[in-house]
């Protein structure tokens, strides 16, 4: 008989021979557990809102709510679209228009701004950087009063696009100056040397390298900006008065009546504003988040 | 001969601001930053300035009729008792959601901190409610836990939580409450993915080394990982607590038009727009005292940062 001296025995392969049976890792089992629980809550409202929007009135009025639609309906998107007060479709164009509009002009000045701070010395530059952080830490409601008389009594643009415009670069200018000023820091310095080299100017360089250099990183802080302005609820509640120049966030409460709450068409107009939304965070969600802890961490 | 040259001192010639402000790039700079500078002080700094102008005078709205009153106004605002109240919800609302908001983002970010299959869809799937404008989720949750027809007021009631018929907006409390939540849902993810990033940045030997030392995993946390994180939770703390304290959007859509139940933000624009032209600069008033309470905390959070890192 031949001595077995293998070090791997036949009967047994080698991956049980050298790690011991594991029991059942309680640790991860219960992070998956909590973390389904985390996504669950995440997510359940939308999916609720989702399949109200989608529900006949009967079944949103039943009792006890259900789970899965029962029914299937477009008259709720229609209702929306079509309804006059609020003019809903009117007031999505409005939001459209004034964030498209703030945006540009956001990243007109923000972006030279940017530059500046990323790539030049002056004096001064601490104090820049604190008007732009402090500006956003202003509770608006303190900017409102002021802005609605002038607005009114000064120079007559209530209820005009100029009204929402104005007080929007105050939430976008920030914004956009921050995320632009990162960045640019992170660009190459050489091939600014190289344009330089080359007798290009400092604005030259700036429109012919660095900007289709980051343009990526413009195209985030676009869609920021645009977000963060799509989002504003007080300045279009109070600079608006009518469809004129009302946004779509303004709309949306007022669906309901007095006593009677617009279930399905509040839901589908939620849904309506909110989809555009959610597929822009889900497609730079990793920019997002790298800009919003880069200056957090780097401290 | 021997001719001594005396050095005579050049006469100094005036620095010029040109000189003064050029550090290597030349005046350039300042054309750059101007147009933001400012925009942000026509639309942003003019405008406090000019509240407090407002808070000053005795219907604004028509300017042929208004007359300094001083600090009547301020006056006529602190002795308001929906005023206080709204101090009160506002604070409470404030300092609880913050607080349960780093709690359960610190957790959500400690269950993430491993590399596990799926975990890019997890983060994913946590940024949706971020996504949702204030004045949306607000609805969203509103529908919810409207009285009749709300999935949680029924589930609520189901277990007893709630008494039939009722729901959980009809209170000053239990709005405050919703108000938690819905912030709480919205924003918990920003302070996770926020967590996660910093403790991503901690080196794994510092862990590696106290635990060589013997040290568990509860003190670990707080001499390692707390102070690591520190600058990066202060800072995110300071903004979701100015955030909180000027909540405008949530109350208004959970309370239809935010007529009883308040915050200071909200107090602020329905005496501004929702009552009579005497109540404008009233309603300046408390806007003002919002800003100048949110200053001292930015102030007092900044100063705490600063000691911390030295």
């Amino acid at each position: 008989m031949a001595k077995q001296e293998l070090a791997v025995p036949s009967t047994q392969t080698r991956a049980e021979i050298t790690e011991p049976k594991r029991p059942i890792q309680w640790g991860v089992v219960g992070r998956y557990i909590a973390l389904v629980v985390v996504v669950f809550i995440a997510l359940a409202p939308f999916y609720w809102t989702a399949i109200t929007s989608i529900k006949v009135d009967s079944e949103i009025n039943a009792s006890p709510p259900t789970l899965f639609p029962q029914s299937f309906t477009t008259q709720n998107y229609t209702q929306a679209f079509l309804s006059v007060q609020p003019a809903f479709a009117k007031d999505l164009l409005n939001s459209t228009i004034v964030a498209i509009s703030t945006t540009i002009l956001a990243l007109i000045f923000g972006s030279i701004c940017a530059y500046a701070i990323a790539r030049t010395k002056f004096r001064g530059k601490g104090g820049v950087l604190a008007i732009i952080l402090s500006v956003q830490m202003f509770p608006l409601i303190a900017l409102v009063g002021p802005l609605f008389v002038f607005f009114t009594n000064t120079i007559n643009v209530y209820n005009t696009y100029v009204a929402l415009i104005i007080p929007y670069l105050v939430i976008s200018l920030p914004i956009t100056v921050y995320f632009l000023t990162s960045f640019f820091r992170e660009l190459p310095p050489d091939l600014e040397e190289a344009a330089r080299i080359d007798g290009c100017s400092r604005l030259g360089t700036l429109w012919r390298v660095i900007l289709p250099l980051a343009a990526p990183g413009v195209f985030t802080t676009a869609i920021l900006s645009f977000i963060n302005v799509w989002n504003d609820f007080l300045f279009g509640l109070t600079m608006t008065s009518d469809s004129n120049a009302q946004t779509v966030t303004v709309a949306i409460p007022l669906f309901n009546g007095e006593h009677l709450i617009a279930f399905g068409e509040v839901s589908a107009a939620a849904i309506i504003v909110t989809v555009p939304l959610v597929i822009m965070v889900l497609f730079l969600q990793r920019r997002i988040v790298s800009g919003l802890t880069a200056g957090a961490v780097k401290g | 001969m021997s001719t001594t040259v005396q050095a005579e001192a050049l006469p100094t010639r005036k620095i010029t601001l040109r000189e003064r402000l050029d550090m290597g790039n030349g005046v350039f700079p300042y054309f750059l930053v101007a147009p933001t500078i400012i925009i942000i002080a026509l639309v942003a700094v003019y405008p406090i300035i000019d509240s407090v102008r407002l808070s000053f005078l005795n219907n604004p709205l028509i300017p042929s009729g208004s007359t300094f009153v001083g600090l009547r106004n301020y006056i006529q605002v602190i002795g308001d008792p929906a005023f206080r109240s709204s101090i009160w919800v506002t604070v409470i609302f404030s300092v609880t959601s913050v607080a349960l908001e780093t709690i359960i983002g610190f957790a959500v970010a400690l269950l993430m901190n491993k590399t596990f299959p799926g975990r890019g869809l997890v983060r994913t799937a946590i940024l949706i409610p971020f996504a949702f404008p204030t004045i949306v989720s607000g609805m969203i949750w509103t529908l919810m836990l409207n009285a009749q027809n709300g999935v949680l007021t029924y589930l609520m009631q189901s277990v007893h939580i709630l008494a039939p018929g009722d729901s959980l907006l009809r209170t000053t409390t239990g709005v405050v409450i919703a108000a938690v939540i819905i912030d709480v849902w919205k924003t918990t993810p920003f302070m996770a993915l926020l967590i996660l990033a910093g403790l991503q940045v901690i080196p794994n030997e510092l862990y590696e080394a106290a635990s060589v030392d013997g040290s568990n995993k509860w003190q670990q946390f707080w001499t390692i990982t707390l102070p690591m994180l520190r600058s990066a939770l202060l800072i995110a703390l300071l903004f979701r607590l100015l955030d909180a304290l000027r909540a405008f959007d949530l109350f208004y859509v959970l309370t239809g038009g935010g007529r009883e139940i308040q915050t200071v933000a909200l107090y602020s624009y329905a005496n501004m727009f929702v009552s009579t032209t005497f109540d404008f600069s009233p309603g300046v008033a408390a806007a003002v005292m919002l800003f100048i309470f949110c200053a001292i905390v930015a102030i007092i959070m900044v100063t705490l940062s600063r000691i911390s890192q030295d």
